[in-house]
């Protein structure tokens, strides 16, 4: 199965490379890249390093690098292969550069070799915090592929229609508004099963009500502008100003929502993993699976440190730029910009 | 006006059987009710056991056609689970629990009281330490003080608050030892105790987004006309900031509060089940962790029914406040 994920990234990667050169071409993007990346460095570097990371998790391939038995026939990603998780590890806790184990004080096979120390398990706790990086990116990323096109469908719809669409639109938005946020989550993911797809479907569900509102509300206005009233008495087809005229102008309210979207699906994987629901490898699960042992005297600290900083940091930094580019993309704000 | 509520009732109404329908598909017919009565009564469970369990839980009918009955009669379409799940949850019928029998109404009531003890007093303070932080970062706005407590917020804003909850026990509870770490007594006298910790975690988290979406609200109010016309008076800074600014900037912030009210009867999911407070949330993480399908059911019933609810409340008092809303015109806010 290595080869979709192989396949993912380099879509990935080629994918933005070409979005890369389309903004490169119009000024508006140009200039707006360039005063993000003035204004927001160090954000746009951390965010960067963690997609870098992510990507050398995606990239796998069979054989090779000294692994043995069944570790040996399953595809190895480029972080496996550096920190060899099979062998590189002890048999309980142990602490940051520590000699001997945390309890008992038996002698490390690797010692003063884990920066990070070691969990429970004895895995490398460096290794499974760059593991969580993935996860991370893919619950934003995958949720947002869910959600994203769904409330473009449906906002864009019933502000340029309007009439029978809009009436439908409208009720089926306020049925799904109506039941809280986490319970509507939590009863999609009892229902639909546990599972990296299960869990992101059920958060683009619940999370499209929001841009789809903001997009309908764009829509009703862009639909009355001149441009589109000429294109419209010019005979252009709907889905024509529909694709050239309306979903451009929606582009730069769609990556601002998306920025904010993003930080508050990381947050609220943490909840769904305290609650069982969450994904296998996050930050989330690390957190929960470690809150216990700050019980223990002395505590086990490292476990929870490591997982909440990763996610702290690729937090505030996806806010950093959400909000510089709010500022920067969104002319109601420029107003108020000094 | 008296149309503007019957049509406001009558839409309420749809949004209930919109959400009734949303819960049919997931609980009836994404998650197969036989798998959950198989489930419940365990896999060696005579079929007699099976059937009654099922009869009792009310999952022994066919989801959508009843072919017992003949084609021309009606009860061939009545008598199903999707009428049947109708009838129960708008007549209030939840019945018993899916995983240990307990009658889930009963439940609910002894959940509301520690819920609401826990909620309104959080978010009471939130909001009053939200309105005065924010307002005293309006006040000096485009300072020093205000550049960092805006830092401040954007880092309060990226931490989870399972952390929030962790470092909050383990600081306050563990090492100060100033307050029980978690539990619950609804004895008045003790009950500010076990409530602390929470309380405090609970508006130090959401402190972040509360000020900076405040801010904003009193920063658009304090570049209104009114204010240069109270300044070009001779109003000092703290007579505009609170006698001007404030008054008017709290009615767009109370009506953005008020939609919150319903959700307080739900209770905090994360909290009650961390500080070990027996209300519904902690009833609803309960059903998670028990494959309680009919509790959990009916905690999203109850939860939306009275967000609308709430929200007609809010409509209708809007409506007799401004008649554009009444005229279907809307406002712009």
């Amino acid at each position: 199965m290595s080869w979709i994920g192989n396949l993912v990234a380099v879509a990935l990667v080629l994918g933005a490379l070409l979005l890369w050169r389309r903004a490169r071409r119009s000024r508006l993007w140009r200039e707006a890249l360039t005063a993000l990346r003035r204004r927001r460095p160090i954000a746009l570097t951390v965010v960067g390093v963690f997609v870098l990371i992510a990507l050398m998790d995606t990239v796998a391939w069979t054989g090779g690098g000294g692994a043995e038995g069944v570790a040996a026939s399953k595809p190895r990603s480029v972080l496996d292969r550096i920190f060899s998780p099979e062998t590189f590890r002890e048999k309980s806790y142990s602490a940051p550069f520590a000699r001997t184990e945390f309890i008992g004080g038996a002698a490390l096979t690797f010692p003063r070799r884990h920066p990070l120390g070691t969990d429970l398990l004895g895995d490398d706790v460096l290794y499974k915090t760059l593991k969580g990086v993935k996860v991370a990116l893919l619950i934003g990323g995958l949720t947002c592929l869910v959600l994203i096109p769904l409330a473009l469908l449906f906002g864009v719809s019933s502000g340029y229609f309007g009439g029978r669409i809009d009436d439908v639109v409208f009720f089926v938005m306020s049925t799904l508004a109506s039941i809280p946020n986490l319970l509507l989550l939590i009863a999609l993911i009892m229902a639909l099963g546990k599972g990296t797809l299960q869990v992101c479907f059920a958060l683009g569900i619940t999370g499209w009500v929001g841009l789809s509102r903001i997009t309908r509300a764009e829509t009703l206005k862009l639909r009355e502008l001149e441009y589109v009233q000429a294109a419209r008495a010019l005979g252009v087809s709907n889905l024509k100003i529909l694709s050239q005229h309306i979903l451009p102008n929606l582009a730069h309210l769609v990556i601002i929502t998306f920025a904010l979207l993003f930080t508050g699906l990381v947050l609220s994987e943490t909840i769904l993993s305290y609650l069982g629901i969450g994904l296998d490898g996050s930050w989330g699960r690390m957190i929960d699976q470690a809150r216990n042992e700050l019980s223990r005297d002395p505590i086990i600290w490292w476990n929870i440190a490591a997982a909440s900083t990763a996610l702290f940091v690729l937090v505030l930094c996806v806010n950093l730029i959400a909000d510089a580019l709010r500022d920067i993309l969104d002319p109601r704000t420029l107003n108020e910009r000094k | 006006m008296l149309a503007f509520i019957a049509r406001r009732l009558v839409f309420g109404f749809a949004t209930v059987l919109g959400v009734l329908l949303v819960l049919f598909v997931l609980f009836f017919a994404v998650t197969d009710p036989d798998q959950v009565a198989r489930r419940a009564v365990g896999e060696r469970a005579s079929p007699e056991t099976y059937e009654a369990w099922k009869r009792n839980h009310g999952y022994d009918k066919p989801l959508l056609i009843n072919r017992t009955h003949g084609a021309a009669t009606l009860a061939r379409y009545t008598d199903t689970l999707l009428v049947e799940h109708y009838r129960r949850m708008l007549s209030f019928d939840f019945g018993r629990s899916d995983a240990d029998d307990a009658p889930i109404w009963q439940r609910i009531k002894e959940g509301i009281g520690p819920s609401l003890s826990l909620t309104v007093p959080l978010f009471l303070l939130g909001l009053v330490v939200g309105i005065a932080l924010s307002l005293f970062v309006a006040f000096f706005r485009e300072t020093y003080i205000d550049r960092s407590v805006l830092v401040l917020c954007m880092l309060g804003m990226s931490i989870a608050s399972l952390i929030y909850i962790i470092g909050g026990q383990y600081l306050i509870g563990k090492l100060l030892r100033w307050f029980p770490i978690s539990g619950f007594d609804p004895n008045p006298a003790v009950i500010l105790r076990f409530l602390a910790i929470p309380v405090l975690v609970g508006v130090l988290a959401e402190f972040g987004g509360t000020v900076r979406l405040y801010r904003t609200v009193f920063l658009e109010e304090a570049n209104r006309d009114y204010v240069r016309t109270a300044r070009a008076k001779g109003a000092g800074e703290v007579r505009v900031m609170v006698a001007h600014v404030l008054r008017n900037a709290l009615l767009p912030i109370l009506t953005n509060v008020v939609l919150a009210i319903p959700f307080l009867f739900i209770g905090s999911i994360l909290f009650e089940s961390f500080f070990g407070i027996p209300g519904l949330g902690a009833l609803t993480v309960e059903a998670i962790n028990g494959n309680d399908f009919s509790t959990l059911r009916t905690m999203v019933y109850i939860g939306a029914l009275l967000f609308i609810a709430g929200q007609i409340l809010t409509d209708i008092s809007y409506s007799m406040a401004d008649p554009r809303v009444r005229l279907g015109q809307g406002v712009q806010s």
